[in-house]
């Protein structure tokens, strides 16, 4: 009669969950520009919505009013950046291959470079939180695609959406 | 049909943009120039707007905001274009990373407008201005009442 195999316990879900969070919130709150937008990151599994709460300091028409065309576009690059430095942490992350105490350090030496954006304004930004969801298309070693999708009210009425190339950090050495 | 700018009517689109938009003035951008769809606008260096604490490297997001801003400028600068405008669509290309504790600036220029589009070009440049830091290339709206000139918007 053989054992069956030993398989280890799986993590308490207390641990996982602050593994991900602390990662998340290295990548998010170690960019002073994130900070100052007032960006923020929900994250459910491994899936993330950025939020961007309303302030007057982000109205680019103040007759309308409306976001500024560039907070958008801002908002939706830094959406773009951290889901896809995001995917990249992910393995190691889950594998605990991430040093706790040099979290914030492996983080920033893991954003991509953007090489160019594309931003289609959809309709005017109002003056509330709006949300973004980007999507990795295709990461390879050296170039990344990435498209985001930003809404505010309804999910399926986008104001914005965007395309961006990605330069990927040589992380050998 | 022309427009002249007299100094007085740029000054008062440089005190517009500079006073009246808050994310402009959040940013700190001011006008330095403008004419007819053409515009200069500039950004300090600022510890705020920094992407990679590593480096000091401003975030491309604040480029893309001063980019934005510029080309809108370019348009309603135009002598054909109506006074509002809104962006349909802006590309940015990132050519190298702007120097830390360095100014930046953006000139954007209109170089078409139709009935209802307006084509503009900008590129942002830091003190080394032989290497530009970043280009964009949009569309704006150029619709609405083709009686409601350029500047009236900020007057």
């Amino acid at each position: 009669m053989t054992t069956a195999p030993k398989r280890p316990r799986p993590e308490p879900v207390e641990v996982i969950k602050h593994r991900r969070d602390s990662t998340l919130s290295a990548l998010v709150n170690g960019v002073p520009y994130i900070s100052f937008l007032g960006i923020e990151v929900e994250r459910h599994g491994d899936e993330l919505t950025a939020i961007l709460p309303f302030a007057d300091k982000l109205i680019g028409n103040p007759m309308l009013p409306a976001i500024h065309g560039g907070v958008t576009a801002a908002f939706l690059e830094t959406a773009a950046v951290i889901e896809l430095t995001w995917v990249g942490l992910w393995a190691d992350m889950e594998a605990g291959a991430l040093d706790q105490t040099y979290l914030q350090d492996e983080a920033l030496r893991r954003l991509p470079k953007t090489i160019d954006f594309s931003i289609d304004y959809l309709r005017s930004g109002l003056p509330r939180d709006a949300y973004a969801r980007a999507r990795v298309v295709r990461s390879g070693r050296r170039y990344a695609s990435v498209h985001v999708e930003a809404w505010q009210d309804n999910r399926t009425k986008l104001f914005a959406q965007a395309t961006g190339h990605f330069l990927m950090p040589n992380l050998a050495g | 049909m022309t427009n002249d700018l007299t100094p007085e009517k740029k000054a008062e689109i440089a005190r517009g943009f500079t006073e009246a938009i808050p994310h402009c003035r959040a940013l700190g951008m001011s006008l330095v120039d403008i004419g007819e769809g053409e515009a200069t606008i500039s950004m300090p260096y600022d510890d705020r707007f920094v992407g990679d604490p590593r480096t000091g490297v401003i975030h491309g997001g604040a480029v893309s905001a001063l980019m934005d801003t510029c080309c809108g400028a370019a348009v309603m600068s135009h002598p054909e274009a109506p006074a509002i405008t809104a962006t349909i669509d802006l590309r940015i290309d990132y050519m190298r990373p702007a120097t830390p504790g360095q100014r930046i600036t953006a000139k954007a220029t209109c170089y078409n407008v139709t009935r209802s589009v307006a084509f503009v070009r900008a590129v942002a440049l830091d003190e080394d201005e032989n290497r530009p830091v970043a280009t964009a290339t949009g569309a704006f709206t150029a619709d609405g009442d083709p009686s409601r000139k350029s500047t009236e918007a900020l007057s």
